[in-house]
C-alpha cells in the first residue's frame, strides 16, 4: 500500500494513491509496529509445541536426530572426510546453520499466501510477518545452539581435537548474514508468488538440491580444486566455514568468501524490500 | 479544508475476471511492454460496469469508478448498496488493505477498520494473548492493551475463559471477544463492515451502544450494513453505491435510504406497501385514511419511533356496523413477522 507524505504535512496524515517510489520501504512504519513483531515471535514460539508433552526439547531432538542418520550415512557408509573434527559434531554444526537458513527461507517465502486472509482484513506493514519469522526461527537456533555447545564441551572434555579460536566472536556476525540472506530471498520468493506459484515448486526442492551444494555434509578441503569454485559460489558455504574454523578450528576461513556473502545478502535484501513493498500494495487482488 | 477527514477524489479500482494463468500471463506482458515504452496501461481504457447479474465481453471491470467523496471530522456515514455495488472495495482501499487502481484518498487521523472480528485470532493462544496480538495487529502498542485490558475483559463478557485456548469458545465468544478489542481501540476513524450481523440479541445492543458513543466523542465512523434500522440508528448521512459508482451522493441517511429501499428493495413487492396506496373491498364502509406513526403517504421508518408503532384510521359506515380488527405485519420478503387480533370491538367503539 502506498503511502508517501504529503506536500502540506498539516493537512493529511497519509495519501493512499497507486504508485510510490521504488525505495519508498517505510521502515519507520515497521518499527512503530515492533510491538507486533514480539507478539507475533511469541505466538509462533508458544503455539508451536502445544500439547506436546516434550515441548521445546523438539527443538533440538530434530537435529540430533538427522545429525545421527548424517554421521551414519554421509561418516560412516559413505566415509566423507570431516576435516578430522568428531563426526557428531561436525554434522552437528552443519545441521543447524543450515536448519536456519532452510527454516528461516521457508517459511518467509510463504508470507503472501499463508497470510492473504489476515492481510486482506486489516493494515499493518506487511514486512513484520517474515521479520517475525526470521526472529522466531532465531530463538530455536539458539537453544540448538546451547545445544551444540553442551556437545561441544563434551569433546573438548574427552579430549578430542578441537579447537575454539578468535574467529568465535564472528558468530553474531554470521548469524546476521544467515538472517538477512535467508529474510532477502524469502521475501523475494514471496513476492514472486503471490500471482503465478510456480516458483513455489523450485524453491521446494532448490532448498534440498541446495543442501548438497554446501558444505553442510563435507569440508570444503575435500572438494576438489575444479568444483570448488561451484560450492563457493553458494553463499551459505563461507558462512558455515567460518563457524567451523572459529568453534573447532578446522575449515576455510577467509575474509574475501565472507565478504562475498555479505555482498550477496545487501543485494537480496534490497532487492527484496523493493519488491516486496511493490507488491504488498496490490497482492490481495492477484493471491 | 482542516475539517476534513477523507476527501477521496477520482477514486477507481479495476479487476480482472476470471483465472490467473497463461491468459493473464500474456496481458502482463503487454503492460510491462507497454510501461516499458512510456505508454499508459492498455488495459485501463477497457473494463465495464461491474454489474454482476449481466454477461459482458469485457474481463475487467470497473468495482469503483471515479468516486469522489469527503468525510467531514466527527461525521458518521452510512454506505448502502446492494452486493457487489463496491462498498468493500471501498472500505478496503480505505484501509489500506489494496491500492486503487487510480485517483487518491487523503487522510487525516489514524485509522482503524473492522472488516472482521477477531481477525489474526490464533486458536491455539489463550483469550488474553489473542486480545494482545488482535490489539497489536490493528495498531495498538503492548502498553495501550495492558492499559485497557480489564476494560476489554469486562465488556467481552468472556471473564471466566479469558485464560483458555480460543479454540475452546463458542464461536459467539469469538466474536464479543474479537469486537471488545476493537471497541477499545480509540481510532480518529473507524471503518466498520457489517461486523454487527453476529452475536446474540444482547450483544448487538451493546455494539450499537459503543458505536454511538465513540461517534458521540467525535470520531469519524464509516459504516456499511445492509441492516438499514442499525444504520438509521447510527448515522446521520449516508450515500447509496451502485454498480461501482456513487448513485446517490452524500445526503441525510433516512432520504439515502429511502432512496434504496424504494429502489432495490421494493421492486418485488405490489405497490400496496405505499401508506397512500389502500384499497377498500367492501362497500359496507369505507376507509378514509390510515396514519401510521402520523404519517400519511409515503413510507414510515419504524426504527425511528424506537420500535413503537401507532396506527390510526379513521372508518365510515352508513350505518351501525360492529367490526373485527385484525392486523398482520409482513416484512419486505413476504414473510408473515407479526399478527395482532385484539378481538370483537363493542358497539360504542365502533359506531362512526
Amino acid at each position: 500500500m502506498s503511502l508517501s507524505v504529503p506536500e502540506n504535512k498539516s493537512d493529511w496524515d497519509f495519501v493512499i494513491q497507486p504508485g510510490k517510489g521504488l525505495f519508498d520501504l517505510q521502515l519507520k512504519e515497521l518499527w512503530r509496529y515492533r510491538d507486533l513483531i514480539t507478539l507475533l515471535v511469541r505466538r509462533d514460539f508458544v503455539s508451536k509445541f502445544k500439547q506436546t508433552i516434550l515441548g521445546p526439547a523438539w527443538f533440538v531432538i530434530q537435529p540430533l536426530l538427522s545429525t545421527i542418520m548424517f554421521t551414519i550415512v554421509f561418516g560412516n557408509i559413505a566415509q566423507l572426510s570431516t576435516d578430522g573434527l568428531p563426526k557428531m559434531l561436525f554434522y552437528l554444526s552443519g545441521n543447524v546453520l543450515w536448519l536456519y537458513f532452510s527454516g528461516c527461507l521457508t517459511m518467509c517465502s510463504t508470507t503472501f499466501i499463508d497470510n492473504a486472509h489476515l492481510f486482506g482484513k486489516v493494515y499493518f506493514p506487511r514486512l513484520v510477518v517474515p521479520v517475525s519469522i526470521v526472529i522466531s526461527q532465531a530463538l530455536t537456533l539458539a537453544l540448538q545452539f546451547v545445544f551444540f555447545l553442551c556437545f561441544m564441551g563434551y569433546f573438548i572434555f574427552t579430549g578430542a581435537e578441537v579447537r575454539p579460536n578468535a574467529c568465535i566472536l564472528l558468530f553474531p556476525i554470521l548469524f546476521l548474514l544467515m538472517a538477512g540472506m535467508s529474510l532477502g530471498l524469502g521475501i523475494i520468493f514471496s513476492s514472486l508468488t503471490t500471482k503465478y506459484r510456480d516458483m513455489r515448486f523450485l524453491l521446494d526442492f532448490g532448498i534440498r538440491l541446495l543442501m548438497f551444494a554446501t558444505t553442510a555434509i563435507y569440508p570444503l578441503s575435500s572438494i576438489p580444486e575444479k568444483y570448488r569454485l561451484f560450492i563457493l559460489s553458494n553463499p551459505m558455504t563461507p558462512i558455515i566455514e567460518a563457524f567451523r574454523y572459529g568453534f573447532m578450528g578446522q575449515g576455510s576461513f577467509s575474509w574475501a568468501y565472507l565478504g562475498y556473502s555479505a555482498g550477496f545478502t545487501v543485494i537480496v535484501l534490497l532487492i527484496g524490500m523493493v519488491m516486496f513493498t511493490r507488491i504488498e500494495r496490490t497482492f490481495m487482488d492477484t493471491v | 479544508m482542516t475539517d476534513l477527514a477523507i476527501e477521496a477524489e477520482n477514486l477507481s479500482k479495476q479487476y480482472r475476471l476470471g483465472l490467473v494463468g497463461t491468459g493473464s500471463l500474456s496481458h502482463d506482458i503487454n503492460r510491462w511492454w507497454a510501461k516499458f515504452r512510456g505508454k499508459p496501461d492498455p488495459y485501463l481504457k477497457v473494463g465495464e460496469t461491474n454489474d454482476r447479474s449481466q454477461s459482458g465481453t469485457s474481463e475487467y471491470v470497473w468495482a469503483l469508478r471515479d468516486i469522489h467523496f469527503e468525510v467531514k471530522r466527527g461525521e458518521v456515514l452510512g454506505i448502502i448498496g446492494r452486493n457487489g455495488a463496491g462498498k468493500s472495495t471501498l472500505l478496503k482501499i480505505l484501509s489500506r488493505v489494496t491500492a486503487p487502481t487510480t485517483g487518491t484518498v487523503k487522510v487525516k487521523g489514524r485509522i482503524a477498520s473492522l472488516l472482521e472480528v477477531g481477525t489474526g485470532f490464533h486458536p491455539e493462544l489463550t483469550g488474553r494473548e489473542n486480545i494482545y496480538l488482535n490489539g497489536a495487529i490493528n495498531g495498538m502498542t503492548k502498553a495501550e492493551v495492558t492499559r485497557k485490558l480489564d476494560e476489554i475483559v469486562d465488556f467481552s463478557g468472556c471473564e471466566r475463559y479469558i485464560d483458555t485456548p480460543v479454540k475452546r469458545y463458542s464461536s459467539g465468544m469469538i466474536v464479543r471477544l474479537g469486537f471488545a478489542v476493537a471497541a477499545h481501540l480509540e481510532p480518529e476513524i473507524l471503518i466498520v463492515d457489517e461486523v454487527l450481523a453476529v452475536g446474540d440479541a444482547e450483544f448487538q445492543k451493546k455494539c450499537i451502544g459503543k458505536m454511538q458513543d465513540v461517534a458521540g466523542r467525535g470520531r469519524t465512523v464509516l459504516f456499511v450494513s445492509h441492516n438499514m434500522s442499525s444504520i438509521t440508528q447510527l448515522c446521520k448521512d449516508g450515500v447509496v453505491l451502485s454498480n461501482g459508482i456513487i448513485e446517490v451522493p452524500k445526503c441525510n441517511i433516512k432520504e439515502a435510504v429511502n432512496f434504496y429501499i424504494k429502489e432495490y428493495l421494493t421492486s418485488g413487492i405490489s405497490s400496496a406497501t405505499y401508506l397512500d396506496q389502500w384499497q377498500t373491498y367492501t362497500t359496507e364502509f369505507s376507509i378514509e385514511s390510515i396514519m401510521i406513526n402520523n404519517k400519511s403517504s409515503g413510507s414510515v421508518f419504524l426504527s425511528e419511533n424506537n420500535g413503537a408503532i401507532i396506527i390510526d384510521f379513521a372508518v365510515e359506515s352508513p350505518k351501525k356496523i360492529s367490526v373485527e380488527l385484525e392486523l398482520r405485519l409482513y416484512d419486505a420478503k413476504g414473510d408473515h413477522i407479526a399478527f395482532y387480533s385484539p378481538g370483537r370491538f363493542y358497539n360504542n367503539y365502533n359506531e362512526i
